[in-house]
């Protein structure tokens, strides 16, 4: 590649979103060797020309050229792939949140085909140059934003990329890390000096130290320059302003610059918001320590700190969110309670991440927090609409969420906690990712409310302008408040140049007194002078298959609730169902309307009665009793013996007796049936015989029945070789089923786009620890059936093994092609249970052989797996069979696999559509 | 609790649902389609049985015997040799084999009282005593007509009169759908409310909830009332429309007493849903656990075996399933036209079941949002 060339270059670029327009007709060439920056308003298309960059989403109209071919084109795509790094938006939303830091950047490493020795050298100094060495072993989940930042540009530079796309990687990121960020890049770049950058970013004082800039707004170009070149063109001081001045004239004119009035002295005489020696703990980790502030009335107030201070927890303290551990926290000089609502309604909080219904559209959301807040009716309709004026919500009120920019999705989520005029507003970072100008405007709302309205507000924020906005401000470091003060006196305190300074100084000094982290020599990028290795990407590769299916061993491994919940509740359901389900139906319940009363009649009624297969009830009194008894389920057979019974007999003149039984329940009511005729017949033979002898009873041949393979016709030897199928059939695509569903619904789907891996690789890969699992699985239900039940096993051990494993590979493998397909977890599991439970129970040759099945339940029952490894369980466990006898069952089960896994990957995507 | 609170939530839980069509497809499945299937697919208790005559008499009688296994009951009879039986059987080919030994019909006119043996697959235990039953039958006549005048023998005169009350063709797709139905009923009352709540939390959602002055309780309701409407409007159009519609089932008893029973076990098993929720941590460990209940409800309630042939245990752990009620009642009402007098038990039970597990929901619901 020559710097020379440009990166990416496009022409007519187009893009839509349903109806919305998200690019429109761009055209234009990004310089190679250089950091190029995206700025522009939130939802102008940003993030969606990123993402056709990176081919993470399928090109629609125009032309794109990226690192020198057409990116339309697949065979490109996989050509680049690997030299392409992407970090999408988000606080690490391409992170595996239940994987440790180490664990995160060894996955990418290995999906890019890297060798241990290379992979070890690598990790370690990248960890090392982010400062992430001593939080190695953290899981994901558990790191600041800021920390998240990092591990996923890790993760982005683990191969070497030629060109590195971010997405507005310092969002949510403090101003200490910032600078660690954008220091390590500069390092990075140092090393490798080819290397392209293509960065959105909402901070325009970051935005001044790239090479080169783009200015897009509306899905179109406004600009390119250099920063300098564009204040030349603007005529701006700042970036910031020239941001501004670049915009249309209707947009241009709805920003105004933010003016504070000085506060009314009278106002501030009262506290609004108080904390005190406030102390919270999770578990050992204390996240706050002994603070105490006080917030008066109308008063701005400003929290600043590194990720993972403590900022949320004591914001989520005052919000009686999380329970002090220490200390007590006030609002208008109550304390808090979690269950007071008539403080809740004085309050209006704003979470970090978003925390909004994501199926509700814009207006729908705040709609419901209208009424939830109890506004009259009549007020929540023009209260929407100035809310959506006032944040420029206007155009996107039909909106779902989740399609919306990240900096829309935050002025919805103010919006929101403004809806209902709160007295006290709790803002945790709600302007992260926001533009300048919706900035600049909600702060002018936010300076409205303070003065206008006398509404106390406590805002944490990342960005130095903001704070200078804020009356008074606390700056904080590892759960304590370091100073609290005005802005200005902050900045002079420590003879700073600008406030950014000033926190730099404050937090570096308390980490050297703390002596945690001390400001070590950041770890030296070595420029990689081996050849970068030769990385195939090959049709298929077993490598990333395997690095697939380590990752998903591992998040299984973290989760040993599952783990136990599978195999402990395989034996549970084995135990509970096998001694549960009995075929043979015994204790019938039975009553005899007896009108005849005499011995005869009792005669009859005691040959039924003594049987182990019926339990006589109470005596009917009247056919209204038999009805009535009948009908509520008591009694399932009633027997009517009529008048005169033993008269009628000793004369030779034909009786009848009646039976009814009850045919609801079809089986049953066969079985009864059976045994009503039978006794009915040995009655009569014992009649016969006491009457005339044994010749008479005696036939002209004998019919031998032989039961065979379960001679004594036990459920349980019948039952347990057909609960093995069921519950692995159930067991194992339950755990497979939420697998990629899971994936798509956290986002780090993402990854599957961006490397090299294939959709096989990738489903393959995710399957294999679910074979394994349902293979231990299977042995633990052979052990429990064997020792346990004591059920016999006559035939081939590793025909019914062989069986079990390739049966395995069809449930998981089924699970994976529904998780494929599905987009929620939710619909997955509802999706799992009718897909596996029904077919297997119902169909499954488990209570009904399959031959004797009609309509589309024969179709589906000779289909599904279920009925074949019934076979080769049945076949096994009691018929003695080897392998040769079962080839019919195992053929078909066979022949299943590839056209399971082949749908399965037909439903993945490898780009977002 | 505030009504109007509970009404809102209880809409944003229904728009979410609106917004997953593929849900809301396989809703629609589960109350139309699969029910037909399984009214459909369920066999007479013995249809199709197959079954194999080893014929080594070939004789009048012999093939007599052979031509009287007719269809629906029997598949029409394969004739295998001696040799094939035990392979044939092995596989599972044929679930009865019928052996006419050689000089099967000279013995039976000497009066040697030959012997026809009758194998049968006793795994499959469905068949396998019926068939023998229906077969033992079917050759004694068959044999005894042949005979003519042998047949008649000493006879008692009385007469066994059954009739099956209630259904009686015995037709078993009516009980395949009901069973269906309650099936559908009960999966998706559990999933809808419980996976839904560990979504919103993994969402983050819920939390949001607790800032605004709603209660847990409030919450809660609303996820009971809308997941189980939906439940029970689906399960009252598939009745309707399908059951009594296009399966042409007839229904005895009073489908509003029925609806009204179903809404009271919806009642319990959306709680029991979001108790499961609160239990299990994360979603995979939700879907682990919903198999270790679901499984259990759905096999052991009475719907598939009956009740009475459970050990005792199992019967006496069942009845805090709302299932096994719902099941009872379920019967009675649509099948054997059972009024109130009759199914207020299985109501009451219903009700307490629902009440117990509403409030142990709610209880660790409450602790569940504090985590």
């Amino acid at each position: 590649m020559t710097a020379a060339g440009p990166v990416a270059r496009a022409e007519g670029l187009a893009l839509l979103y349903g109806k919305v327009r998200a690019l429109y007709d761009v055209s234009i060439d990004l310089p190679a060797g250089c950091i190029v920056g995206l700025i522009g308003p939130d939802g102008v298309g940003k993030s969606s020309l990123l993402a056709l960059i990176a081919g993470v989403r399928r090109m629609q109209a125009g032309q794109l050229e990226v690192l020198g071919g057409n990116i339309r084109r697949t065979g490109h795509r996989a050509r680049i792939c690997p030299r392409i790094a992407y970090m999408p938006q988000g606080l690490g939303r391409n992170l595996y949140p239940t994987l440790s830091v180490r664990e995160n950047v060894d996955f990418f490493g290995r999906l890019f085909g890297e060798n241990r020795a290379e992979r070890d050298r690598r990790i370690a100094e990248l960890l090392e140059a982010t400062d992430l060495t001593l939080f190695a072993d953290r899981p994901a989940a558990k790191l600041s934003g800021g920390m998240k930042q990092k591990l996923g540009l890790c993760c982005a530079l683990i191969h070497d990329p030629d060109l590195l796309i971010l997405d507005e990687p310092t969002t949510g990121v403090d101003p200490l890390s910032r600078r660690e960020f954008w220091a390590l890049i500069e390092r990075i770049r140092a090393a490798r000096p080819g290397m392209s950058l293509i960065v959105a970013s909402a901070y325009m004082e970051e935005a001044a130290g790239f090479d080169h800039l783009v200015a897009m707004d509306d899905g179109k170009v406004l600009a390119t320059g250099s920063p300098a070149e564009i204040l030349d063109r603007t005529g701006a001081a700042d970036l910031d302003a020239a941001f501004i001045a670049l915009l249309p004239e209707e947009k241009r004119a709805r920003h105004k610059p933010v003016t504070i009035p000085p506060s009314d002295p009278e106002a501030r005489k009262t506290y609004v918001v108080e904390a005190e020696n406030l102390t919270v703990r999770f578990g050992d980790f204390t996240a706050v320590k002994d603070v105490s502030f006080r917030i008066r009335k109308g008063e701005i107030f400003g929290f600043l700190g590194s990720n993972g201070c403590g900022k949320t927890t004591t914001m989520k303290a005052l919000t009686g969110l999380l329970e002090p551990a220490e200390g007590t926290t006030r609002i208008y000089g109550r304390e808090v309670d979690a269950r007071d609502m008539a403080t809740r309604k004085r309050i209006g909080y704003m979470t970090q991440s978003f925390s909004l219904y994501s199926e509700l559209t814009v207006r729908q959301n705040l709609d419901l927090h209208a009424r939830l807040f109890d506004m009259a009716r009549a007020e929540i309709g023009p209260r929407i609409d100035e809310l959506a004026r006032r944040f420029d919500l206007e155009g996107v009120l039909d909106s779902l969420p989740l399609r919306l920019p990240l900096g829309i999705r935050q002025r919805l989520s103010l919006a929101v906690a403004l809806i209902h005029r709160p007295e006290v507003l709790i803002l945790d970072e709600p302007t992260s990712g926001v533009d300048p100008v919706a900035r600049d405007n909600f702060w002018q709302a936010l300076v409205d409310l303070s003065r206008n309205d006398g509404v106390t507000i406590f805002i944490s924020t990342h960005y130095m302008s903001e704070a200078t906005r804020c009356d008074r401000i606390s700056l904080m470091h590892d759960g304590r408040v370091l100073i609290s003060d005005t802005p200005e006196a902050i900045r002079e305190g420590v003879g700073a140049a600008s406030l950014d300074d000033a926190f730099v100084h404050h937090l570096e000094g308390a980490e050297r007194e703390s002596g945690t982290s001390a400001p070590a020599p950041h770890g030296h990028l070595e420029a990689d002078t081996t050849a970068a290795p030769q990385r195939r990407r090959g049709l298929f590769s077993l490598a990333r298959l395997l690095s697939f299916s380590w990752r998903e061993a591992l998040e299984l491994r973290r989760d040993p609730i599952r783990l136990t919940l599978a195999s402990v509740g395989s034996v549970i359901l084995m135990i509970v169902l096998g001694y549960g389900i009995s075929m043979d139906v015994e204790d019938l319940k039975f009553a005899v309307l007896d009108l005849d009363q005499t011995i005869s009649s009792r005669s009859y009624v005691n040959d039924l009665a003594g049987s182990r297969y019926f339990d006589e009830q109470r005596p009917l009194i009247s056919h209204t009793d038999l009805d009535q008894r009948m009908r509520a389920g008591e009694i399932s057979l009633a027997l009517e013996i009529p008048p005169g019974f033993a008269a009628d007999l000793e004369r030779g003149r034909l009786v009848s007796i009646g039976a009814w039984f009850d045919g609801t329940m079809p089986m049953r009511a066969n079985t009864v049936l059976g045994y009503v005729q039978g006794m009915h017949l040995h009655w009569l033979t014992e009649q016969l015989r006491q009457e005339f002898g044994d010749e008479a009873v005696a036939g002209n041949f004998r019919l031998e029945v032989r039961y065979r393979y379960n001679p004594d016709v036990e459920s349980l030897d019948a039952i347990v070789p057909a609960m093995i199928p069921l519950l692995l059939m159930l067991i194992p695509a339950m755990l497979a089923v939420l697998s990629v569903a899971r994936e798509k619904e956290s986002g780090s789907i993402v990854n599957l786009y961006v490397t090299p891996a294939r959709r096989l690789e990738f489903l393959l890969g995710k399957q294999l620890p679910y074979i394994v699992l349902g293979s231990l699985n299977f042995f633990l239900l052979l052990g429990l059936a064997l020792l346990v039940f004591g059920v016999s096993l006559k035939g081939s051990l590793f025909a019914l093994t062989a069986g079990a494993v390739i049966y395995v590979t069809l449930s998981t493998g089924l699970g994976l092609l529904i998780s494929a397909f599905t987009r929620s977890q939710v619909t997955a599991l509802f999706f799992t249970a009718l897909a596996t439970l029904i077919p297997a129970v119902q169909y499954g040759g488990i209570i009904d052989p399959v031959s004797a099945l009609e309509g589309a339940g024969r179709v589906i029952g000779e289909v599904f797996p279920t009925s074949h490894f019934v076979t080769i369980s049945r076949g096994t466990f009691a018929k003695a069979l080897e392998f040769g006898d079962l080839n019919g069952s195992f053929l078909p089960m066979l022949a299943l696999v590839p056209v399971i896994v082949m749908v399965g990957a037909a439903f993945v995507r490898k780009q977002e559509k | 609790m505030r009504p109007k609170h509970v009404l809102h939530l209880a809409m944003k839980e229904l728009r979410g649902l609106l917004r997953d069509p593929l849900l809301m497809v396989l809703v629609a499945y589960a109350f139309t389609l699969d029910i037909y299937t399984t009214a459909t697919a369920i066999p007479e208790t013995l249809n199709r049985a197959a079954i194999a005559i080893v014929d080594e008499d070939a004789s009048p009688v012999s093939r007599r015997v052979a031509d009287a296994f007719l269809p629906p009951y029997f598949v029409p009879p394969t004739q295998i040799d001696m040799a094939e039986m035990d392979a044939r059987m092995d596989a599972g080919i044929d679930t009865f084999s019928l052996v006419i030994p050689p000089e099967f019909q000279r013995d039976l006119l000497a009066g040697g009282r030959p012997e026809v043996q009758l194998n049968v697959d006793a795994t499959r235990v469905s068949q396998a005593f019926t068939g023998a039953g229906y077969i033992q039958a079917i050759v004694n006549q068959e044999i005894g007509s042949w005979l003519g005048r042998g047949a008649r023998q000493a006879e008692m005169p009385v007469d066994l009169e059954v009739r099956a009350r209630f259904n009686p063709a015995l037709d078993p797709g009516w009980f395949g759908a009901l069973t269906s139905i309650i099936s559908s009923v009960t999966m998706l009352s559990i999933i809808l409310s419980g996976a839904a709540l560990i979504r919103e939390r993994e969402h983050g959602t819920v939390e949001h909830l607790l800032v605004m002055p709603v209660t847990a309780a409030e919450i809660m309701t609303s996820k009971v009332l809308s997941m189980g409407g939906v439940v029970l409007i689906a399960s009252g159009l598939s009745l309707g429309f399908m059951v009594q519609g296009v399966l042409g089932v007839p229904v005895a008893g009073s489908v509003t007493l029925f609806l009204f029973g179903a809404a009271l076990h919806l009642f319990a098993m959306t709680s029991m849903g979001i108790l499961l929720a609160t239990i299990s941590g994360s979603m995979p460990q939700f879907a682990m656990l919903l198999l270790l209940v679901l499984l259990p409800l759905e096999i052991l309630s009475g719907g598939m075996t009956p009740r009475e042939s459970m050990p005792e245990a199992v019967r006496y752990v069942m009845l805090a399933a709302p299932n096994t009620h719902f099941i009872a009642l379920s019967q009675s009402v649509l099948f054997r036209g059972a009024g109130l007098s009759v199914v207020w038990p299985q109501l009451l039970a219903l009700a307490l079941i629902g009440a117990g597990m509403f409030s142990i929901a709610l209880r660790r619901f409450r602790r569940f949002l504090d985590d």
